[in-house]
This record gives structure tokens, sequence and C-alpha cells, in this order.
């Protein structure tokens, strides 16, 4: 079984800070990680590759840096690897990404199964995989967090719902976007991980003319959404700190709720048609 | 597009080929040749002193698009009822049309679904597409993609706002594919810039530390798919609108998923967003029985209990009880979290609430910086008085 991944490379948005002056994220000692579905991602192949045998490429889209998220997907258990790498990707929306990721699949040549993350946690589309899908008319099942069978011809799937979930049959080839699991994504082993550093390690880098597209098709130019401003969101409020023992914490809240309101609502759900005014109220 | 040499004016200095990022500029018999290996990134021809490389490529224009009128919302069912994102849209359509003076539609595609057109209506839709078929009873991606694109060729909207819903941001990509036009995912603002007159669409980025404003200037329908529980429902209870029949061309055959089974939550599903007041719980409920705690006090407020993403993976609320980035989207008059640290990512999901309360061991925790009200404290302490003081007042109230 050929199983392609696709993975990006991420700062770790937990960690992300603004600057208050510019507005600006600072991204200077942020470390960069494996996009956290995408770990889930690269454990459900390496699964299926225990499971059924497969050989799995992992493909990422990415500046020169991002070969070392490569080489840790290969230390989990990935095959072989492809960074496509190229000044003029830079500046993709995912219209774009999804272009140059479909182009560098049809170079990768025969799979199976495309599994990708359901989103990345600096974009948050998860618009890329679909648009993969789409590009090469492939079947998809998104939001998959369990897969159940694998036959020759279909896979089936566990798909999560806002208030459940659905069970999927998909016909192979196919392309799945995978979320968080039973199981947690292991970690790679270092000896895996340091013959994927060799320079023999089966890790390839391509750019623009290797994959046979244009400039006006990739990066910004082949981008059909464009960023016209960012800024950073205003949510702070003044938060006062009530103070005392807990008790008086209690209390004082309480007050709170009751000055604005906000209990009354409450009162009424509780007492379920009971007379809900207030004591202050019936003493008038 | 091309590039390409005019071998009169060129004289072999070479200095094309060391230009070329990509190793597809040849010198053959003293003249410069652009091999297969070209991208038109344009670097020979910046670099070139005879101006002997020529292009066709032509700068981006902005094409005519007056014939794509209408602000089209995709109306979303499941099992035969509304999901309100699709109303909140018609809400937010509403004031877009009438900002370009254009009209609002609802697709609505399923099985023996005609009957929601009229609520449609009443919420805002001028017209609603009709498309039912057996085999788009449940919703699969192909089905649903391949008819709303027939659509799109046939109407031309200007517009496609979809809800950024599992079936939402499954089948908008998809859509975005067919139809060849730019997609936003889970905008949280929308408006008409009054310039280009095109969608300004606004969303948050990096887990909700950045805002973008985003623009589609170069394809249509301009699409977008919309955060729940942000954009306001509108009645229109007086409205008269068309429903419009679609007859979808389409075989069992040609769609390559089936739906062997839909299974429901058993944990009692509560809507959050319909709630006043809701209690939420973090890492720092420790375990279930910390939880039990906040679910005493849930109750005792006749509130709704929820969680951040990490009370999800630890299995203490169900996938509908999550807020945050990930999760739901939720504006209860009061919110009460408990233990939670206050990432970004939960932020983002409730920082719209009316009150805020941060109960939390940590008086450096972010969440104190949404909170209107912040108690540091042990909630193991602080959250069991504040419902034993709670349910004297409601005694009292209810004498």
């Amino acid at each position: 079984m050929n199983i392609i991944v696709l993975i990006k490379q991420v700062p770790n948005t937990t960690e992300v800070k603004l600057d208050p002056k510019t507005g600006n994220l600072i991204r200077e000692g942020i470390e960069t990680i494996i996009n956290p579905d995408d770990l889930h991602a690269l454990e459900t192949a390496i699964t299926l590759k225990e499971t059924y045998g497969a050989t799995i490429t992992v493909l990422t889209m990415g500046p020169p840096q991002a070969i070392d998220a490569l080489s840790e997907a290969m230390g989990m258990g990935a095959d072989q690897a492809v960074l496509l790498s190229d000044r003029a990707f830079a500046g993709a929306d995912t219209w774009a990404t999804s272009f140059t990721l479909g182009k560098a699949i049809e170079h990768i040549g025969e799979f199976d199964l495309i599994l990708a993350g359901r989103q990345a946690i600096d974009g948050d589309t998860a618009q890329v995989g679909p648009q993969v899908a789409g590009l090469l008319d492939l079947p998809q099942v998104t939001y998959v967090f369990d897969i159940e069978a694998v036959k020759p011809d279909y896979v089936v799937v566990k798909r999560r719902l806002e208030d459940g979930y659905e069970r999927v049959q998909c016909n192979l080839p196919a392309l799945l976007t995978v979320m968080a699991g039973e199981k947690q994504p292991r970690y790679p082993l270092v000896s895996a991980l340091l013959l994927a550093c060799r320079e023999k390690a089966p890790i390839q880098v391509w750019n623009a003319a290797d994959i046979g597209v244009t400039t006006a098709e990739i990066g910004l130019e082949g981008s059909l959404t464009h960023v016209i401003r960012t800024f950073a969101p205003k949510f702070e409020r003044h938060s006062e700190f009530l103070e005392g023992s807990t008790v008086e914490m209690a209390q004082n809240l309480i007050g709170r709720f009751k000055e604005n309101k906000l209990i009354s609502l409450a009162g009424a759900e509780a007492s379920q048609g009971r007379n809900t005014t207030f004591p202050e109220e019936r003493r008038k | 597009m091309a590039v390409w040499v005019e071998i009169d004016l060129c004289d072999g200095c070479r200095r094309c080929t060391r230009a070329c990022p990509y190793d597809a500029m040849k010198i053959q018999d003293g003249k410069a040749h652009v091999g297969d290996r070209c991208t038109s990134c344009g670097a020979c021809m910046d670099a070139c002193r005879n101006k002997a490389i020529l292009t066709d490529a032509k700068p981006r224009v902005v094409p005519d698009f007056r014939d794509h009128t209408g602000v089209w919302v995709f109306a979303e069912q499941r099992g035969g009822e509304l999901n309100r994102v699709s109303l909140e849209l018609l809400g937010r359509a509403q004031g877009l049309a009438k900002d370009l003076n254009q009209e609002v539609a609802a697709v609505l595609i399923g099985d023996l679904v005609s009957g929601l057109a009229s609520a449609l209506i009443a919420f805002g839709a001028d017209k609603v597409y009709l498309a039912e078929h057996a085999a788009l009873k449940d919703y699969r991606t192909e089905a649903y993609a391949h008819v709303l694109e027939e659509l799109i060729a046939a109407h031309k909207p200007n517009i496609l706002l979809l809800g950024a819903t599992h079936i939402g941001r499954d089948l908008a990509p998809r859509v975005s594919k067919r139809v060849g036009s730019g997609l936003t995912a889970d905008c949280t603002e929308l408006s008409i810039d009054v310039d280009e007159g095109i969608l300004w669409q606004t969303r948050p980025a990096f887990g909700g530390n950045v805002m973008a404003t985003i623009a589609n200037r170069f394809s249509r329908p301009q699409m977008a798919t919309v955060r729940p529980g942000v954009m306001e429902v509108i009645p229109t209870p007086a409205k008269e609108g068309a429903v419009i029949t679609h007859v979808a061309k389409l075989t069992e055959e040609r769609i390559r998923t089936k739906t062997l089974e839909i299974v429901k939550e058993t944990q009692a599903r509560v809507d959050l967003s319909k709630a006043k007041i809701i209690v939420a719980g973090g890492r720092g409920a420790n375990d279930p029985a910390g939880f039990e705690l906040l679910r005493e006090l849930a109750d005792t407020l006749g509130a709704a209990l929820a969680g951040t993403r990490v009370a999800f993976e630890e299995g203490w609320i169900p996938a509908s009880s999550q807020v945050g980035q990930t999760g739901l989207t939720v504006r209860p008059d009061l919110y009460i979290a408990c233990g939670v640290s206050g990432a970004i990512q939960h932020r983002a999901g409730m920082m719209d609430s009316k009150f805020i309360v941060a109960i939390n061991k940590d008086p450096y925790a972010p969440i104190f910086k949404v909170a209107d009200w912040g108690i540091v404290g042990d909630l193991f302490d602080v959250v069991p008085e504040l419902t034993k003081q709670l349910r004297t007042v409601c005694e009292v109230m209810c004498d």
C-alpha cells in the first residue's frame, strides 16, 4: 500500500505573542513543531503500515528548515520524504498551496491513500486537505478519528460530527483528513532519526521547476485570496480581583451577579416557576 | 504563459544562465534558449542587458464581475432539521445584500426537505434554490459539491456563505476547487468594502492570536465559511420569497462514499448556544470528581456545563461541550471559567460573553485578562462555597 502524508511545520501558537506596539507576531524564539493534527495523520499512517504493510512518503511545502519536520516524521516511521522549497512558493493561500502539493503528488507517482491533518494551528483553515482532494479528483472524508478497516478497494472510517460520529465507507484511492483519535502519536526512534539526518537519507528537495509549475500558478501570484491587513484582537477587560476569605469572595461574587441581574434568570430557571422575587423586592 | 529569447538580440553573454534559479537556460550555438524547467519567474528578463528575453505574461487584472449577483447562503440541514447557523448567515446576508443592492438566496439540498424553505424565507431569503434527490438524503461531499457547482454555474452568485461546521468545512473547499474560486475559512466578521464593492472577510489565525482581513478580487463567487454563534439571526416574518426547484443530475455510482451509520452521542447533548449561563472547567478541575463540583454549581445556577479542549481530551465532557478555537463559540450572559488557564485558543470561543468570571489558583493565568471578576483561589474551595451560598439564595427566593 502506498501512503502519502502531508505535513506542515508550524510555530507553536500556544506560545506565540503579539508585539503590543506594532500588533505583529513575535516569531523569534518560538519553537517550530510538526502541526499537531499532522502528527495524528503520521501516527495513523504508521499504524496502517504496521497492520497492513505500506510505504509512507511524507510531503511538506515550506522553507529550508522544514526539513527538520521531515526528519522527525521519518524518525517516527515514514520511509521517504519530499521537501517542496522555493521562494516562489511563498505567500501562498490555500488555493496555491493545494495546487503546489497536488503537482508534487503527481510527481511522486502512485498512491492508495493520502492522509493530512485536519487543520494547521497557524492558518486554522482546514482547507488544504480537501482542496488537494478536489484538485486530484479523489473522494474525501474529513474529521476522521479512526480507521476501522482497509480493503483493497475501500476503507471504512469513523468521522467526527458535532454531536457524535458517522461511519463512512470510502473508495480508494482517497484523501482523509485526520484529527486526534485514541492513540497518542509516538515519539521518533533515536536510531531512525539519526538515519534520517544522514546525507544519504531518502529526502528529496524539489523546487518549482522540479514539479513543472509556473510562478503565476503558485505563491502570492497564484493565490485567489489575499490578506488586506492583520491586527491584534481586542479582548482585554478590566478585571476586578475579589478579595477576602473564600466565604467573602463568594458573597461578593453573588452580589455582583444580582447587581447585573444575572442571577434572577438563574433563579427563574432553577426554581421552576415558583415565586422568584428577591427578598429585597418583597420587603418593599 | 511563456518566456522566450529573441535570438537576434542575444549576444550569448550568459547573464541569464547565471540568474536563472532553476537551471532552465541553455546556451546553444552561442545563443540562449529557454528550456523545459522554466517557471516564468522572470529572473532572466531582469538580468538581460539587451532586453532580448520576452514574455506574454500580463499583469493581473481584476475581471469584470458585474454578471455575478446575489448573496447566497448554504442552508445546512441534517435529518430534515435546519442548523441554526443557516439562520445566522441569512441574518448577515441581509445586510450585505442591502449594501450591494442585490438579493439574498438560500440553497437547500437534501431529500424531502422542501418544508424548510418557508423558514429560510422567514429569516431573510428572497429566493430558495431547492435540490432534492434520494442520493442527497445524508451529507456526502461529492454529491453536495456537484449540486452546488451546477447551481453556481447556472446562476452566477456574487457571494456564497456556508457555516464553518463539519459539513461546511468539508464542502466549501471542494466547491471552491470545482468552481475555481477563493475561499476564506471561519470568518467572524463580514462587510462590503465601499471602494471596491467586494467582501471583506475577517477571521482569527495563529490560534486566535491574530485577526486577518482577507479579500478575493480575482474570482467569483467570493466564498467564506462563517463561525457559528457569531452572526445575528434577523427574522423577516412578512417577507415573501420564491422557491426555485433545481433538478440535480446525480447517480449513486458517481458518489464514491457511503454513510454506513450515524451514531449520536450518548451523553445528553446541551445546546450551549442557547445557554444564558455557562460553567466551564479546564485542566484545573483535575479529574471527573473535580468536574462533578462544577456540575453541581451549574445545576444550582440552571447553567450549562462546558469545558476546554483539555477537558474534552481527558473525557470529562463530550465534544459538543468543548468551547474554543477548535470547538464552539458561545456568547452567554455569564461565563464562569473554573481551573481554566485561558489559553488564546479557548478565549477565542468565549470572549464575547457578556460577563466573565475566572476562578484559578494562578494569579498570572491569562484568563484573568478577559475576566470581569477574578477570584484567585483553589476551585476545590471556591466552587463548593459558591454553590452552597447560591443554594441559600435560591431557597430564600423560593419561599
